[in-house]
């Protein structure tokens, strides 16, 4: 017996995108196969890694901790939404690039998402605010260092 | 993993809620879905159908009064945390969400949500029985409001009926002149808690409150005890238990390590 789909309208990156999904769609996986934007990383997926944060509202939510179903309704902003309609980088991406907070990149959709929240709220966030910001989300090649440059680079820059 | 299939519905009110829990005994509430969601995907819990209280009207809201605060179910811990007469009128709260996981999960993660979860290594559940809290739940009966002492009767299993839902948790206002500490040792901020503890200090009365010691949220009450005598009268009265995160030893050292830290702060001998 095949499983019952629901019919769900998302809004990710200004656009509403119409989809049909079982109710148990993870979030991140809606957004991944159902939507093809990959810039969303899966990781540890059950809400400890941070590598599939996206913005719901403005706000930085784990996409591996909600359904598609429950999404209903918010504004999503998912790792593409970030860099303007002409590809040119957001603060918070420029000072990925310039401080090296990049390497493997796999955490990094993560980091972005969560810093460029953590900016509006604070946009100069001391060394230990700047520390604390990005707490919630792993770095498995553990370069905390660069990715703390990052965030103070991005709110010289103005994020 | 994925979560197993399951039957879900957004009911639009709290009559259509209670419908769609009563119509299936293997139903669950959704609301915040933090600690749930990792359930489901591990397979630790399989319920039948979610019944997603996000579209119920209302329950976001936090309300202040001089007698306490009152936090609708669906409130976010971020909001309770930030909310400023809330932090004024009962500064534990305060205190004890900032390690409630990290700011992300505290943006969707509910603080009823949490209470009701009934997890002992939280800190919202213990806080409730610490301050004498209170849950309002509404049922195909009605409303009843189940008191902390009354709401936890094993780990992870409240006193609420499967066909009732939380509609809000009520934390009473420290009593003028009181005062509140919080600490816990964590491997990471944002972790369990290894153990956790709060003091309560009011109107001549010293009581502290315990996370990750037992099987539900324990509070004793030290009133009266010398300061060098806190941690051993603590200790004769909780029987912390040993696990994968920590020892029964380790946990015996952080209980009487905590008691004395969070009752020197709330009494001012620091």
């Amino acid at each position: 017996m095949s499983e019952p789909l629901l019919e769900v309208q998302l809004s990710v990156n200004g656009v509403v995108h119409d989809l049909r999904v079982p109710a148990r769609r993870l979030l991140s996986d809606a957004l991944r196969h159902d939507l093809g934007l990959t810039g969303t990383h899966v990781g540890c997926e059950h809400g400890v890694c941070g590598a599939c944060t996206v913005l719901a509202d403005g706000r930085p939510v784990r996409a591996c901790l909600m359904f598609a179903v429950s999404a209903v309704g918010l504004n999503l902003t998912t790792v593409e939404g970030l860099a303007g309609a002409d590809g040119t980088l957001s603060n918070v991406q420029q000072a990925f690039a310039e401080c090296h907070g990049l390497q493997c990149g796999f955490c990094t959709p993560g980091f972005l998402t969560t810093i460029t929240a953590g900016l509006r709220d604070n946009p100069q966030p001391t060394h230990e605010q700047a520390r604390d910001m990005i707490a919630g989300n792993l770095c498995r090649c553990t370069g905390y260092q660069n990715i703390v440059k990052a965030v103070e680079r991005a709110a010289e820059l103005g994020a | 993993m994925k979560p197993a299939p399951f039957d879900y519905v957004r009911p639009g009110s709290l009559e259509d809620a209670l419908a769609a829990l009563s119509g299936d005994p293997g139903a669950k509430v959704l609301a915040g879905g933090q600690s749930l969601v990792p359930l489901l995907s591990m397979r630790l819990a399989a319920p039948s159908r979610l019944v997603d209280i996000n579209g119920l009207p209302g329950l976001d809201e936090v309300t202040v009064s001089p007698g306490g605060v009152r936090v609708g179910a669906l409130a976010r811990h971020a909001d309770v945390l930030t909310h400023e007469e809330a932090a004024r009128v009962q500064p534990l709260l305060r205190l004890a969400l900032s390690h409630v996981a990290h700011a992300t999960i505290r943006n969707r993660g509910t603080t009823v949500g949490s209470i009701v979860h009934a997890d002992s290594a939280a800190e919202l559940p213990m806080v409730l029985t610490l301050l004498g809290g209170s849950v309002e739940v509404v049922g195909p009966s009605g409303t009843r409001t189940i008191p902390a002492s009354e709401l936890y009767v094993g780990p992870l299993e409240s006193s609420l009926a499967h066909d009732e839902i939380a509609t809000s948790a009520s934390f009473p206002a420290l009593a003028p002149g009181g005062r509140v500490a919080f600490a816990e040792i964590a491997r990471r901020h944002g972790d369990y808690a290894l153990v956790g503890a709060a003091a309560l200090v009011e109107g001549g009365t010293v009581k502290v409150g315990y996370v990750s010691v037992s099987d539900v949220p324990v509070v004793v009450d030290l009133s009266g005890v010398p300061v060098k005598d806190l941690g051993e009268a603590a200790l004769a009265r909780l029987e912390p238990a040993g696990d994968i995160h920590a020892t029964a030893a380790y946990r015996a050292q952080l209980v009487r390590v905590l008691t004395e830290r969070v009752v020197r702060e709330a009494t001012g001998d620091e």
